[in-house]
């Protein structure tokens, strides 16, 4: 058995989607979630398990809304996407073909919808005629950190003119030609996953990768309205930072390296504690950010807590205090309680004189 | 942030409780101020689901659209949120008062002040003003009069919000993150609920522990706009069947309350809170542009003024950056003027310096640049512990008379010398009390309270052909006025 | 096919891009002019071709000092034309612009309007009325923002807009996305403007005649990735010698390098600091001290010249950084200053503080890839960047959680890809100090 899959313990991998890979950029620094994603734990489970359940779910409502756009989206075999492909993006489709991809003659295994999706995409790509194509759920894989996963197929790809376009479809609105810039940035992080999926689908079929524009399309609610509007998006930045997470993937070996062979993060035959202090022997690099993206982060917040981590402040405050890491040595060398080293002489001396001053002035 | 704002967070975390960033009160208070607890319904951009508003925190008024998702509930419920806005605003364009000035002007008294609980709530304020002003009590799709009015006052509040200093609409987690440092970080503080339990953790309790218990959706629901996910699926969405089967609102009123009253309290405990400090010297005078804004708006609407377009024009922009800038410039300077424990910001990046007066040049005249008669340009010297990083040149303005200019002429260890430059009277020599003395205890910073002066920029006609030539004037259109909401 | 030398290449280009303003066949003509790629010489051109066939013209810049270097540049290359520097009332003009006889100085235009060249700040310009000029040179046009244009674009009917696309974006202290996407937002670049409402023809300059052929084709690769530069020099051409052997010091060592191969990474141990970290700062002045100790002479293809202190620079993210380095005592004549201010600036060597050098967690800020480019192309010989080490595992760590706004173009490098391509050829220069 391979070591990550004892990391696990004896229950399925939890599947990767554009979303989950898209987050291995979000806290790249941080060697347990590191982990934890490449060995494929439920990390909202564990962090249940262990007694800080996950601080977010999402309300029936958004996923109501979102279904419901989604369909709209597609209906009629895509009418609404092919007008705005035409109208919002100027592009001159005489007639579209639309081909769903999710389930092949009933038959819906990962392995089978990507064989399927390979021979479709590759036919499509060797006629590369006028004509449109959809494929709606194609399934592509993807190697993350020497494993192969298959990604949730919640896109469409679309052939004109011998280029692929990846479409992402999502229910923030557009008002007024601007969006909630986080929604965005994350609806360009995900997408940047399936172009890059798509790339390599195309290298191993011997295509040139350059044929997956690094423009998306943006598909989402405009203004009020329940009605869709069409905005490219240029994912070339976040493809970047993909593409060197994905490569640095390989530290995983490095990490497990310093692990004893029976250690693992098993919930089935490990007590909540036993489960705790596993997780917390993998070094975190907590940041307040991690709250609203990591479903371990208020573990790691107790843990922080626990710790007296200047983390805990925000990142911005950590590095204002000369890098710092505990709370009780940044007071300690401020009313000069704790000698500094010789690293801590400027930080120290600093901080004395902000003490003074800030004691005076509250004085 | 700064060293000394990440000190205090540091010994808040210590300590267990919030420290103060301020020695006074930088917002306005007024004495009424209407809260305003919006919240939408999840996944939609500006579907309102309920509000808790009013001017007395004994009694709150609930409005709710027991069927979010219905168009005309939605209207139905943006006509009643006028119903108890439009009074309280137009209330204030009454009493007037006579400005003395080249030409006199008149302006309101007072003006109406709106507290929502984040920055959340100042931007779903600016949608639900978007979703309305255009709207028309005429057409296809008619909605109650009051309801286009209340659009473009909820428009108005939301631009004001963007200029530093402004308190017509507040965002109360930013209000007291002006006050308070807390043991949590920034991103944290966004939540009111955990900001106020560091701030004022029940006795006994550190406020680590208070904010974490602040963090239960079930003590402390979220102040909005979105509702919790659990509360949608556990609560609200059986609500919302409820009403539709039995046609009574009862149910969704009562989820909605559970949500909003807690949040209505921590509000009102944070007014208290604020009430408490002493008023800084120049929140009055930012109030004043506040009122004068709520003066030309009133004029202006009473006029029959169109709505605000959706964006704004080349020169429109760039007027309202240009006002932006002087403003966030202004209000930096005034807030370290007038607050001791904020200057320390500055004084501790090296831009201010505090010291006491060694020597005073009265007499020096000089010939200054581009004239060619001597002025009066005294030097004075002060004696400082600070660690100075100004540069000789460098443009410093005091406490001690915030409009007179002065600059850096050297450093030569704890001494700095500075040129006063004006504000000295009309005569040969400088006027009596126009400059500190021997042993006067000062404060100079690079920080000017005047603001940037507004560059002249071509009228919107105008526009040159490198910004697009002159755009077409918005008018409202029938298309806007019946733009779906669904 | 004959290989194009650098300096037809220049030509060549120079001439395109003349053709195209004065054709008369676009309003305006943009000029992306990498480090020290002849943009005074393209400015001098134009003015004095405009002059030649009777035209007047006006010409933009951004700071007083740009405008009095430009001025003086423009007089001793054409000293037959009559150029007026209008200035601001209570500035007083340097001796190097009022020199020349053909310069008129004043704060009132009339006085200077009927010179055939009047040359201003943006924000001086703003105040002229009631005159207009068929042409105007826009310099520094990415530094300008698109307000400033806006003011004053009704002064001309055409212009040439020149600048540097790698250095820093304009700043406003205040922070609202009102307007992003809108192709007018005035918080861009006046380019970025003018670029997405009019459909302009743009020009490249192809050679740096400051960078060294050492430098040129990583600040090419690393910050112009779509508008590749080339150095106008050969490898030969340029030589830095210390006239003295020095010591088998870090400093020394450091300074050998930075000789010998035109950069050098002086690397301290590493370590979170605060901004104005002693030790780097104590490592960037002396280094500077150390240089001209050590007798540097700069060989270029003009002749030889001592590295005097005013052909030095230290460079940095931070005002407080600059203070502290000032402080911590500097030979006389040396120029310190951060990024923004060195802007269109030249040296013979800089000594740079690395804007990420003990820092945690990087910023924005500290990430632009335009700052690291201001600080890392001012040079003619050699480039010296003092940081602590750790740089690189810093950068794997950052999280890439910007916003994204829609409808606003993207902009490139990434300060992340940037930062890796410069950090990734300096560790071939290391000194562990």
């Amino acid at each position: 058995m391979n070591r990550l899959d004892t990391l696990r313990g004896p229950v399925a991998p939890l599947d990767h989607n554009a979303r989950t890979i898209a987050a291995l950029a979000v806290n790249p620094g941080c060697d347990r979630r590191a982990l934890l994603d490449a060995a494929g734990v439920d990390k909202q489970k564990t962090a249940a398990y262990v007694g800080h359940p996950a601080p977010f779910g999402q309300s029936p409502f958004a996923i109501t809304r979102a279904a419901s756009f989604d369909a709209l989206v597609k209906a009629n075999g895509c009418a609404h996407l092919l007008r705005l492909l035409r109208e919002t993006l100027g592009l001159s489709i005489s007639e579209a073909a639309y081909a769903d991809i999710s389930d092949v003659g009933g038959n819906d295994s990962h392995q089978m919808r990507h064989t399927r999706t390979r021979a479709l995409l590759k036919r499509a790509a060797a006629g590369g005629d006028g004509s449109c194509t959809l494929f709606d759920h194609p399934l592509l894989k993807l190697t993350v950190a020497g494993h192969e996963v298959y990604l949730e197929p919640s896109i469409i790809a679309f052939q004109i003119e011998g280029r692929f376009h990846v479409v992402e479809i999502k229910s923030f609105a557009v008002v007024d030609d601007q969006a909630d810039a986080g929604q965005v940035a994350a609806a360009a992080r995900q997408s940047a996953v399936y172009v890059h999926a798509l790339r390599e689908l195309f290298a191993a079929e011997g295509l040139d990768p350059e044929r997956v524009s690094h423009d998306v399309v943006l598909v989402c609610p405009k203004d009020f309205a329940n009605h869709p509007t069409a905005t490219l998006l240029d994912v070339r930045q976040q493809l970047a930072a993909l593409r060197r997470q994905l490569s640095r993937l390989t530290r995983i070996d490095r990490i497990l390296e310093e692990l004893p062979a029976d250690f693992t993060f098993d919930l089935e035959t490990q007590s909540p504690d036993e489960v705790g202090k596993a997780v917390g022997s993998v070094g975190a690099r907590f940041a307040p950010e991690c709250l609203s993206s990591c479903e371990m982060a208020l573990f790691c917040r107790a843990e922080a807590r626990g710790d007296g981590s200047t983390d805990l402040l925000g990142r911005t405050a950590r590095d204002a205090l000369g890098g710092l890491e505990s709370i009780p040595a940044v007071l300690g060398l401020a009313d000069e309680s704790r000698p500094p080293s010789p690293e801590q002489l400027e930080i120290a001396e600093q901080l004395r004189y902000v003490r003074r001053l800030y004691t005076e002035a509250i004085a | 942030m700064s060293i000394m704002s990440s000190y205090a967070r540091a010994l808040a975390a210590q300590e267990g409780r919030a420290q103060p960033v301020a020695t006074v009160r930088h917002v306005h208070l007024s004495a009424a101020p209407m809260v305003f607890i919006p919240l939408r319904l999840a996944g939609e951009a500006a579907a309102p689901l309920a509000a808790m508003v009013g001017t007395d925190p004994e009694n709150p008024r609930l409005l709710v659209v027991p069927q979010p998702r219905n168009r005309d509930l939605r209207f139905a419920f943006m006509a009643e949120l006028a119903d108890v806005m439009l009074p309280y605003i137009e209330g204030f364009a009454e009493v007037v008062e006579t400005v003395e000035a080249k030409t006199p002007y008149e302006r309101y008294a007072d003006a109406p002040q709106i507290l929502v609980p984040s920055r959340g709530g100042v931007a779903f304020t600016k949608l639900l003003g978007r979703s309305t002003r255009f709207r028309r009590a005429d057409g296809p799709y008619p909605v109650h009069p009051t309801v286009p009015v209340l659009g473009q006052w909820l428009t108005f509040f939301a631009d004001r919000a963007e200029y530093a200093g402004s308190s017509a609409l507040v965002a109360m987690t930013d209000a007291l993150a002006l006050h308070f440092a807390t043991g949590q970080s920034p991103m944290e503080d966004a939540n009111l609920a955990t900001q106020l339990a560091w701030i004022s953790p029940p006795d006994g309790q550190s406020g680590a522990k208070a904010a974490l218990a602040a963090e239960d959706p079930l003590i402390s629901p979220p102040a909005g706009p979105d509702t919790h996910p659990d509360f949608d699926g556990q609560v609200l969405e059986h609500a919302i069947r409820a009403y539709e089967t039995s046609g009574s609102e009862a149910q969704v009123r009562e989820a909605l309350r559970s949500q909003l009253t807690p949040t209505w309290s921590l509000m009102w405990h944070a007014v208290r809170l604020l009430r408490g400090l002493p008023e800084a010297a120049t929140v009055d005078v930012r109030w004043v542009r506040d009122r004068e804004q709520f003066t030309r708006e009133t004029a202006r609407l009473a006029e029959g003024g169109s709505p605000r377009g959706r964006v704004d024009s080349a020169v429109r922009a760039a007027i309202r950056l240009a006002d932006l800038e002087s403003v966030v410039q202004t209000y930096e300077a005034q807030r370290a003027f007038d607050d001791p424990l904020v200057m320390i910001e500055h004084r501790v990046a090296g831009k201010a310096f505090t010291g006491e007066v060694v020597g005073v040049d009265a007499a020096r005249r000089i010939v200054p640049a581009g004239k060619t008669r001597p002025a009066p340009r005294p030097l004075v010297t002060i004696r400082t512990s600070d660690p100075v990083r100004l540069s000789p040149g460098r443009k410093l303005f005091s406490s001690r008379n915030r409009k007179q200019r002065t600059e850096v002429v050297g450093i030569d260890g704890d001494l700095v010398v500075l040129q006063i430059n004006d504000q000295m009277g009309r005569g040969a020599s400088p006027a009596p009390g126009s400059l500190p003395e021997v042993g006067d205890v000062v404060c100079y910073a690079e920080l000017d309270p005047g603001g940037g002066q507004r560059p002249r920029l071509p009228a919107g006609e105008d526009t040159p052909w490198t910004h697009g030539g002159p755009p077409t004037p918005y008018t409202p259109t029938d298309e806007d006025a019946e733009e779906a909401w669904s | 096919m004959i290989a194009e030398t650098p300096a037809q290449a220049a030509a060549a280009a120079t001439e395109a891009i003349l053709a195209d303003f004065t054709g008369g066949a676009h309003r305006g003509v943009i000029v992306d002019s990498p480090p020290g790629a002849g943009k005074t010489t393209l400015v001098v051109t134009a003015a004095t071709t405009l002059a030649d066939s009777g035209e007047r013209l006006m010409i933009v810049a951004q700071t007083n000092e740009q405008v009095d270097d430009l001025a003086d540049k423009l007089a001793s290359k054409a000293p037959a034309l009559t150029i007026g520097r209008l200035h601001s009332d209570g500035f007083s003009v340097p001796a190097r612009v009022t020199r020349h006889p053909g310069v008129t100085a004043s704060n009132k235009i009339e006085h200077v309007e009927a010179c055939t060249v009047v040359i201003a700040t943006a924000d001086k310009w703003a105040y002229v009325t009631g005159r207009t000029w068929t042409w105007a040179i826009v310099d520094e046009a990415y530094q300008m923002r698109s307000d400033k244009l806006l003011a004053i674009a009704a002064l001309f009917d055409r212009a040439l807009f020149v600048g540097d696309p790698g250095q820093l974006d304009p700043f406003s202290v205040v922070d609202t996305e009102r307007w992003a996407g809108l192709a007018w937002d005035p918080m861009q670049s006046a380019v970025a403007v003018i670029a997405r409402l009019n459909n302009l023809p743009v020009h490249r300059l192809p050679v740096s005649w400051r960078l060294p052929a050492s430098a040129a084709p990583l600040v090419s690769e690393a910050f112009y990735p779509f508008a590749s530069f080339r150095s106008g020099t050969a490898a030969a051409d340029r030589e830095l010698r210390l006239t003295t052997a020095g010591f088998p010091v870090p400093w020394d060592r450091t300074l050998n390098e930075a000789a010998a191969s035109g950069w050098a990474l002086h690397e301290l141990p590493s370590r979170h600091t605060i901004r104005t970290d002693a030790e780097a700062v104590q490592a960037c002045a002396g280094l500077a001290t150390r240089l001209l100790q050590r007798g540097a002479v700069a060989h270029d293809e003009n002749g030889s010249h001592d590295v005097s202190p005013d052909r030095i620079a230290i460079g940095c993210a931070h005002n407080d950084q600059v203070a502290a380095i000032r402080a911590a005592g500097i030979p006389a004549g040396v120029t310190v200053d951060t990024a923004n201010r060195l802007q269109g600036r030249e040296y013979d060597v800089t000594i740079v503080l690395h804007p990420l050098s003990g820092r945690r967690d990087a910023t924005a800020f500290h990430l632009e890839s335009g700052r690291l480019c201001v600080l890392t192309s001012r040079h003619r010989h050699a480039c010296i960047v003092v940081a602590r080490a750790g740089i690189a595992e810093l950068l794997d760590n950052h999280p890439s959680t910007g916003r994204v706004q829609l409808n606003v173009p993207v902009k490139f490098p990434d300060g992340w890809e940037a930062n890796h391509a410069v950090l990734a050829h300096l560790s071939r220069h290391r000194i562990e100090a």
